[in-house]
């Protein structure tokens, strides 16, 4: 059981350090160029199709898979790397970041070979978007209650339904879909769901944007009206997908992303304290700092294993549920110290701004990709409990 | 993990579960448990771990002392291993001989200063000395009017020491030095300074905390399994699952962090600010989960982990109580605050990521 609370302390091998050296010059390079402002989280801009395209050039793009597909054979650590820059410089990375943590993934695994030849290398070069279709209307943590039907015809498919909550949908040119192709059974109310890919931007699939509360369009309704998809996109088992589904999401939980995305009001707090700060502050920060550097501890720990070929399910669900709270409560807690920031701090309207907008994104960080309640039952299964 | 890492931790753990198990402890409630173990561990080199074997030590590295430690967390032992340990590690930066026996270090808190007095004399006072009742020696660090730091090897019968007793029941002892004649006292080395012993003990505290959550986690979900209620057992209610998973989670962070700190500092060639940023994190968060980890463990076992019989205070006290050693959470934020501001906004990110 204790196994399972293994976080052995890895170190970031040398070549990470200097991709890092890379990354950070890069991402220093487009923001004087004014391709984005890390300053700003809440811009409208975070779909940038030429900051992709340069992201996929720099080979930052499917680091870890075949040469063969466009991949570039390096290591879970190395992306790592490239994953955490990004995220801490706020670079809009939207357009890329699915298809390269997880679409990418599961095409590598479960689709035809014509397909992978087709599309992995495009995303290497950053010049796709995928997005997730998963979440109906009246199915969320309930993956299994999902309804949207695939039935059989000609050739493929003929898929009708809504999902819901569909991030980059709007933007998306594909999107890796569960749909339902049988009932449940009896004995598995898990059976009866099979993944597919679906090409966006055809008739048949209507995307309906919906509005965040913090002002911005992420996610959208997506229905679709008699769409046909070929039956080499299907991906993987016939009514399987819950097997691949669940596996997919373990990609989607253990990386840096999952306690970083309100990480720039501390250090925004940091600056408006400057370099002698009382010591109520001073306290206040160093406990955000100690934990901010376990999570990421932790974190790393994780990309260790997947380097190592383990499927860390348990592990990357205990970050995944105590990073999203800690990233949930770092803007309060900020909050709470920069009451004790003066007047006169150079960046004070920065940080009242950067924190007005963390604290509005705060309530979604312990829902998308799993719920805190869902990730404890996959933790306490873990533990022997269920 | 190195493979002599393990063997020196296995052996730890051997004589642990031979004469320090919860039964053994438990049946023998005037502490007569503890003089067969202090031998087992003497005769196996352990409380020397940190020392040279020129000097008297077992020579084993730093990792695997600290592998030792951590296997102390998870049984939770009050035998002053961790201090004795230290005390060597201390001494022999001086190239200090350590000497037979329990040892511990002397001050335990970062607000407490000895001074070397011109005649070479020890004096000043340090609050909070784990098991300074039990200890043959001190290792003693202290500073002279021109800021030359020492490191002295001081009979304990020399100090007075008024009884104290920290959380766990275990002594934490107030040490005060008046004018004693060390020893032995030599220069330490260039750089060393009390900060370091500090974030030493702290680091090694850090292991214990996250041993002793280890066990918690461990009993907590065992005894979920055998308690009935409701006509079914308690592990079956999603909320004492969640409970558990979020202690898990508490154990699971103490353990990262204490782990990485204590690699950080085996394979540290200077200490500098990245080392700080380990050992003073590992306090911090350690300290973070035995409150919030101790708190579900207890909530989880009801009354029956409330009662002086039951296994479980031996563990979530002394957790609590070894937030206290060598400097406490809140004191180590402060100084890491300072630290992360005076570096400047633009450095944060830099020093977390520097591993
Ligand atoms: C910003 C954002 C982006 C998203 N992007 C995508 C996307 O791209 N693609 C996609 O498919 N989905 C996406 N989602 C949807 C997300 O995966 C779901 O919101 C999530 O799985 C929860 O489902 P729900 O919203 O239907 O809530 P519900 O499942 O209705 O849950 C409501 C509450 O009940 C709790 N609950 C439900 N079941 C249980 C149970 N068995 N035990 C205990 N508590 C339970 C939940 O934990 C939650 O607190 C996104 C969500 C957000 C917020």
């Amino acid at each position: 059981m204790t196994a399972a609370l293994r976080f052995d302390p890895i170190r970031l091998p040398s070549e990470c350090e200097q991709l890092r050296k890379e990354v950070r010059a890069f991402l220093a390079e487009e923001i004087a160029a004014g391709t984005f402002d890390p300053h700003k989280p809440n811009r409208e801009d975070t779909d940038v199709p030429e900051f992709s395209r340069k992201v996929g050039a720099r080979g930052w793009l499917g680091m870890t898979w075949p040469k063969k597909y466009g991949g570039h054979e390096r290591s879970f650590l190395e992306r790592y790397v490239v994953t955490e820059e990004m995220r801490v410089a706020n670079a809009p990375t939207r357009r890329f970041f699915v298809a390269d943590r997880q679409s990418g993934p599961v095409l590598l695994k479960y689709a035809p070979e014509n397909i992978k030849m087709d599309i992995l290398p495009r995303i290497c070069r950053g010049e796709v978007c995928f997005a997730i279709g998963m979440s109906e209307p009246n199915s969320g943590s309930d993956l299994f209650a999902a309804k949207t039907r695939a039935t059989k015809t000609d050739g493929g498919y003929l898929i009708n339904g809504t999902k819901i909550w569909t991030s980059s949908a709007h933007i998306a040119d594909y999107m890796i879909a569960i749909f339902r192709t049988s009932p449940p059974t009896k004995e598995n109310r898990r059976h009866g769901l099979t993944q597919f890919l679906v090409k966006m931007k055809q008739p048949g699939i209507q995307v309906n944007p919906i509005g965040q509360i913090t002002g911005q369009y992420e996610f959208n309704e997506v229905v679709f009206t008699d769409f046909f998809v070929p039956d080499d996109h299907v991906l993987g088992e016939i009514d399987g997908a819950w097997k691949q589904a669940t596996s997919e999401l373990a990609y989607e939980r253990s990386g840096p992303e999952r306690f970083l995305e309100t990480y720039y009001v501390l250090t925004e707090l940091v600056r408006a304290v400057g370099t002698n700060p009382d010591t109520r502050s001073a306290e206040g920060i160093g406990r955000l700092v100690a934990q901010v550097h376990t999570m990421r501890r932790m974190s790393v720990s994780v990309a260790g294993m997947l380097q190592a070929g383990k499927e860390p399910v348990v592990e990357a669900s205990i970050v995944k549920d105590i990073g999203t709270v800690w990233e949930q409560q770092l803007p309060h807690r900020v909050r709470d110290l920069a009451a004790f920031v003066e007047e006169t701090a150079t960046n004070r309207e920065t940080l009242e701004k950067q924190l007005d907008f963390a604290i509005k994104t705060a309530p979604k960080l312990t829902i998308q990709g799993g719920t805190t309640e869902v990730l404890r039952g996959i933790i306490a299964r873990g533990l022997g409990l269920r | 993990m190195a493979e002599s890492e393990n063997i020196v931790a296995e052996t730890a753990e051997k004589i642990f579960a031979d004469l320090a198990d919860a039964q053994t402890i438990n049946r023998d409630n005037k502490g007569e448990w503890k003089a067969p173990l202090w031998q087992a561990l003497t005769d196996a080199g352990l409380p020397l771990s940190w020392v040279d074997e020129d000097c008297g030590g077992s020579g084993a590295s730093l990792a695997e002392g600290f592998s030792v430690l951590s296997a102390a967390g998870r049984f939770a032992i009050a035998v002053p291993l961790a201090e004795t340990m230290l005390a060597g590690w201390l001494l022999a930066q001086a190239k200090i001989t350590s000497p037979d026996g329990e040892m511990t270090v002397v001050p335990a808190s970062p607000k407490d200063r000895m001074t070397v007095n011109a005649d070479g004399s020890l004096s000043g006072k340090a609050r909070s000395v784990p098991f300074a009742k039990a200890a043959k020696h001190f290792a003693v660090l202290a500073s002279d009017a021109k800021g030359g730091v020492s490191i002295a090897l001081v009979d304990a019968t020399k100090g007075r020491i008024e009884t104290g007793l920290n959380l766990g029941g275990d002594n934490s002892d107030t040490v005060t030095l008046d004018k004693v004649q060390p020893v032995t006292i030599k220069p330490a080395p260039k750089g060393f300074d009390q900060t370091r012993l500090m974030l030493m003990g702290g680091v090694a505290r850090s292991l214990q905390i996250a041993g002793a959550l280890e066990s918690m986690l461990e009993i907590s979900v065992r005894y979920s399994n055998e308690r009935i209620a409701f006509e079914k057992k308690i592990s079956k209610f999603q909320a004492v699952q969640h409970n558990l998973a979020r202690l898990a989670g508490e154990s699971a962070a103490a353990l990262a962090a204490a782990t990485s700190a204590a690699d950080a500092i085996a394979n540290a060639t200077s200490f500098n600010d990245e080392v700080f940023l380990e050992a003073v994190a590992a306090k911090i968060r350690c300290a973070e989960a035995a409150e919030k980890g101790g708190a579900i463990a207890h909530q989880v076992h009801g009354a029956i982990g409330f009662t002086n019989e039951h296994i479980l205070h031996r563990y979530s006290l002394r957790a609590l109580a070894w937030r206290d050693d060598f400097g406490s959470e809140s004191y180590w934020a402060v100084e890491l605050g300072k630290l992360v501001c005076n570096r400047g906004a633009d450095e944060l990110w830099p020093l977390v990521a520097s591993r």
